[in-house]
């Protein structure tokens, strides 16, 4: 643009004080971009949701079971697909830290509802033969390091053999892949057959089903049907898609939005002050530069456009700068919050507050400017 | 010297109405930082003692080795009479050991803010655990019966969710037990819907227990209890004192709520501190060719150094006593929940400690003192001359 | 010959709290076009005002201003920003160069008004810097320039975009003796050889000198020459 140099030059007379207003807004769209970001990261569970799959589970609590003998009754539900079920079975590698999710199953089924999982034909029949099979995802595989073939030990914390122990051995048959969410792919996956014949309590119940819905339309219905065959017996369930399942279980961590929303709003407030009294000053120093502009017929109007430029270039830039770093920041923290780079919707918004940072504080100053006489404002005068 | 200070530092005081807008730059960005800083670590701090304040270190709690809470921990009913009866436990005047043998599960009730389902402890407890756990004051209505269908619920938990208040009846496993009671208790249990243990495990269709809690005779006898337990081939257990098992339920998100707090108020604070160097470094610059006048007069140069950082002292300190005033008002006795080690809600009360006011204003000064100190050294280096002509 | 300027019954008052002091009662001014005329008179005479009405900064209260043939004493202020750049030239006694920008760039300050593009800016650029002489200090910023060439670079960049007036407030007020000999011939050079119509505001006689014609004023009238003492 043919007006940069001027903008720049507006920009850099007083060196430091540039510097630091460009300092401040960075860092703190480096803290909106971070929060925001683990924000996202939160919700981007609720994002990725299907809703033509159903979660079934005790109505007394998640982690009540229920009984595998439900699953036939679920099948004959019209507009019901497929169902599958899964165990929360909280097996660690090695020690309590290396948590991995860990679920049994059984694997025709879980593909079926979950198409979005990829396994090679060969390794489903791996799976299917071998007892003590069990399929790990990439990166699990990768974290780990193991291959197919490997033999590894998970222990349960919560799940114990007749006999006392924790121990569980499995053998890695094969490696699967999700790519349409790679979080998936931290999970290790077993046979349920497996799991039941060694278990010392709880045999013949499963955590929940999924159920895998023809026509997404009769979700509601389906759900409402599902329940309503076990209403009254000893284990009630509740039926939700999974949209609503993972809202609920976020819910569960307290307001994050809230938190993260109150104190990104008091850093943009104070930030509005910082910006808005250094544009203010700089604008009112140079008034006669700007009164020297309209001399050479640059209108009032046009004035008023430059000073709002100056303070877009700073703003933004800045806003950039920070929304940057955050993002390089971000596979950093992988390992908390499970998401590997900064959403683009963050990055968007960044901007579009840098922009209105922008407007909202460069508009006194440049009304200001736009309306002042020239003669009165001249330098000598 | 002092005189002069005082004396130049009420000049620099008078003139703020003058540099208001830059002035209160200082004073919002600081209170900002401080708000932020303050109310983070509140809520660390509420959440940890009250995780802390959760058992005692003469009470001891056996768990199923390998599990790391209750909810993963199954004990059988031949082992929980095995604790019971092991050395070191406290016997009431009638000769029972003081302990009782706990189930725990969870039940999802509807929180009152927002209506989804949130989960929430049931405890069922033995019948000597008024004995066990007199923190546990009811407050309200009367004891369940053993025999029937009846809770009482903590005022925690009241608070956090609906459809508990006493008199109402709350359905699950196939009946509807009736809250008879409420109660109040300084830790965690206060969040929890307690009733009898039996009817619990008739009702889940179980005969395991969670965990066993004992009253040990005294602190020392911890050892004792423990090394009887371990010893037991049959049995295979996690023996911890009360406090110590709490404490470590809680580290993970104590640790990381104090995290967040240090390191979202660090990043704060730095952009404040920029933004307190650009408001020192104007109020200076404005006021250049006084500061010269001064010290053409003949006001030495440290005055001058030491007023400025008076002023920037200051106008951080307004600014932390706003933020931490802001943090008090919003804050302080705030109940928030989240999910626990449990898995399940505890309710915590954010306390804004004076403690905690105190680390505000102290992060408060240390910026307005190097948010000054360039400023000031800038202010005095200048050759007077070239100041007194003015930019 | 027409004329470049023409003022007529021009009346000026300004503002000073509750009182309005009037500082240009009834000016009648013609300038003809070519002409290099210097306006003189003590201060508060109104005869930088006067200045400012011609150059088209300021609007009378009364009378009417005619400028290369147009009436701007009733334009609006962003119609007169547009034809202030199309056919003024200011120069100022304290230059009035941004300070952050080079000399080329200051001077291709009006340019970026028009639609011209790059290489047509620089071209004219280089073409006003070359007319006064300054070629070798283009990319120089005023903070490393002398005065006298920091007036230059003025000058240039009241030239660069072909105005018919050049309209000059006490350019050598800054200056010595030697340097304002320089600027005052520079001026002379583009009036005489370029055929640019000066209209110079000053208190330096041996400025006026270089002038072709030579005006007072005094409370804000005209005094003819012929009856000053």
């Amino acid at each position: 643009m043919k007006y940069f140099p001027l903008l720049w030059s507006g920009l850099w007379r007083k060196r430091t004080r540039t510097l630091l207003t460009l300092a401040s807004v960075t860092i703190a769209f480096l803290l909106f971009g971070l929060l925001q970001g683990v924000n996202a990261a939160f919700s981007h569970g609720v994002e990725a949701s299907k809703l033509n799959r159903l979660y079934v589970q005790s109505r007394v609590s998640f982690t009540e079971s229920l009984p595998i003998a439900q699953m036939t009754q679920i099948e004959a539900v019209p507009g019901v697909d497929a169902v599958s079920f899964a165990n929360w079975f909280g097996g660690y590698y090695q020690e309590p830290k290396n948590f991995l999710p860990s679920y049994p199953i059984e694997i025709g089924r879980f593909m079926t509802v979950y198409p979005e999982m990829l396994l090679p034909p060969d390794q489903v029949e791996a799976m299917i033969k071998t007892r003590t099979g069990a399929i790990v995802g990439v990166e699990a595989a990768q974290k780990y390091g193991w291959k197919i073939g490997d033999h590894v030990p998970l222990k349960s914390a919560i799940w114990t053999h007749p006999g006392g122990s924790g121990d569980w051995d499995f053998d890695i048959v094969g490696i699967f892949d999700w790519p349409a969410d790679r979080n998936q792919t931290n999970a290790l996956y077993f046979n349920y057959k497996y799991f039941d014949e060694a278990r010392s309590f709880g045999k013949g119940t499963v955590g929940w089903y999924i159920v895998h819905l023809a026509d997404v339309s009769q979700g509601g219905r389906i759900a409402e049907q599902i329940d309503a065959l076990f209403a009254n017996s000893t284990d009630e369930t509740k039926t939700q898609n999974e949209k609503e399942f993972s809202q609920s279980f976020l819910k569960q961590f307290g307001d994050i939005n809230f938190i993260v929303s109150a104190i990104i709003g008091a850093v943009f407030f104070a930030l509005l002050f910082l910006t808005g009294n250094t544009m203010m000053q700089s604008i009112s120093e140079r008034i006669p530069d700007f009164a020297v502009l309209k001399t050479l017929g640059f209108t009032d109007g046009g004035v008023l456009a430059l000073v709002l430029g100056e303070a877009l270039l700073l703003c933004v830039t800045a806003a950039l700068l920070g929304l940057a770093a955050a993002s390089a920041a971000f596979p950093a923290m992988k390992t908390f919050i499970g998401v590997a780079e900064l959403p683009g919707q963050v990055i968007l918004l960044g901007v579009a507050l840098a922009i209105l940072l922008a407007v909202v504080t460069g508009l006194p100053p440049a009304l200001k400017v736009g309306r002042l006489a020239i003669v009165d404002s001249l330098r000598g005068r | 010297m002092f005189d002069q200070i005082v004396a130049i530092s009420l000049l620099n005081l008078a003139s703020i109405p003058r540099r208001w807008g830059a002035s209160l730059v200082i004073v919002v960005g600081i209170a900002g930082v401080v708000g932020v800083l303050i109310s983070v670590l509140a809520m660390a701090q509420g959440f940890n003692e009250t995780m802390n304040r959760t058992g005692r270190a003469d009470r001891a709690i056996v768990l199923r080795g390998g599990s790391q809470a209750e909810l993963s921990s199954t004990l059988s009913r031949e082992a929980a009479q095995t604790i019971d009866d092991a050395p070191g436990v406290k016997k009431d005047p009638s000769g029972h050991a003081i302990t009782s043998d706990d189930v725990v599960a969870i039940l999802s009730l509807p929180l009152r803010q927002g209506g989804t389902t949130a989960n929430v402890t049931l405890r069922g407890v033995g019948p000597r655990d008024a004995e066990l756990r007199p923190e546990i004051k009811l407050i309200a209505g009367r004891l369940y019966q053993p025999g029937l269908r009846e809770v009482i619920v903590g005022q925690s938990a009241q608070q956090q969710f609906s459809g508990i208040e006493l008199g109402r009846k709350i359905a699950f496993r196939d009946s509807d037990w009736t809250v008879v009671g409420v109660f109040e208790s300084p830790d965690s249990h206060a969040s929890e819907v307690i009733a009898d243990s039996e009817q619990v495990l008739a009702a889940y269709r179980r005969n395991l227990f969670q965990s066993v809690t004992v009253q040990l005779e005294d602190v020392s006898s911890f050892d004792r209890f423990r090394a009887f337990l371990t010893s037991d081939p049959r049995l295979s257990v996690d023996v911890k004192r009360e406090n110590e098992y709490y404490a470590e339920l809680s580290k993970q998100l104590g640790t990381l709520l104090t995290f967040v707090g240090y390191v979202v108020g660090g990043i704060m604070a730095v952009g404040a501190l920029f933004g307190a160097l650009n408001t020192m470094y104007s109020a200076v610059s404005t006021r250049t060719v006084e500061i010269a006048t001064l010290r053409a007069i003949g006001f030495g140069a440290t005055p001058v150094l030491i007023s400025v950082f008076i002023e920037a002292l200051l106008l951080s300190l307004l600014g932390a006593v706003i933020g931490a005033g802001l943090a008090w008002l919003f804050f302080n006795g705030n109940a928030v929940n989240t999910l626990s080690g449990n898995f399940t809600q505890v309710v915590f009360h954010l306390t804004v400690t004076p403690a905690l006011a105190l680390v505000g204003i102290t992060w408060a000064a240390l910026i307005g003192l190097i948010g000054g100190l360039f400023p000031a050294l800038r202010a005095v280096r200048r050759p007077v001359v070239e100041a007194l002509r003015g930019n | 010959m027409e004329n470049s300027v023409s003022l007529q019954k021009v009346i000026k008052a300004y503002r000073r709290g509750k009182e309005s002091v009037e500082v240009l009662s009834g000016l009648d001014l013609d300038v003809p076009a070519g002409e290099f005329l210097a306006i003189m008179g003590p201060s508060g005479s109104g005869k930088t005002t006067a200045l400012n009405l011609i150059g088209g900064l300021d609007r009378p209260d009364a009378g009417t201003v005619e400028v290369c043939g147009e009436r701007i004493d009733h334009l609006s202020n962003s119609a007169l920003a547009h034809w202030r750049s199309r056919h003024i030239g200011f120069i100022f006694q304290f230059y009035n160069l941004m300070p952050g920008l080079t000399a080329e760039r200051n001077v291709e300050l009006p340019l970026l008004l028009t639609n011209l593009g790059k290489a047509e800016r620089k071209s004219h650029v280089a073409t006003a810097l070359e007319i006064v002489g300054l070629s070798d200090r283009r990319k120089h910023r005023p903070n490393e320039l002398s005065g006298g060439q920091q007036q230059r670079v003025a000058i240039a960049r009241a030239l660069v975009a072909d105005p018919t007036l050049l309209v000059c407030d006490e350019p050598t007020g800054d200056l010595d003796r030697q340097t304002a000999d320089e600027i005052l011939s520079l001026l002379q050079t583009l009036n005489r050889d370029q055929g640019k119509t000066v209209v110079m505001v000053t208190h330096d006689q041996k400025a006026a000198d270089y002038a072709s014609r030579q005006v007072h004023v005094d409370k804000g009238m005209l005094i003819e020459p012929e009856a000053r003492l």
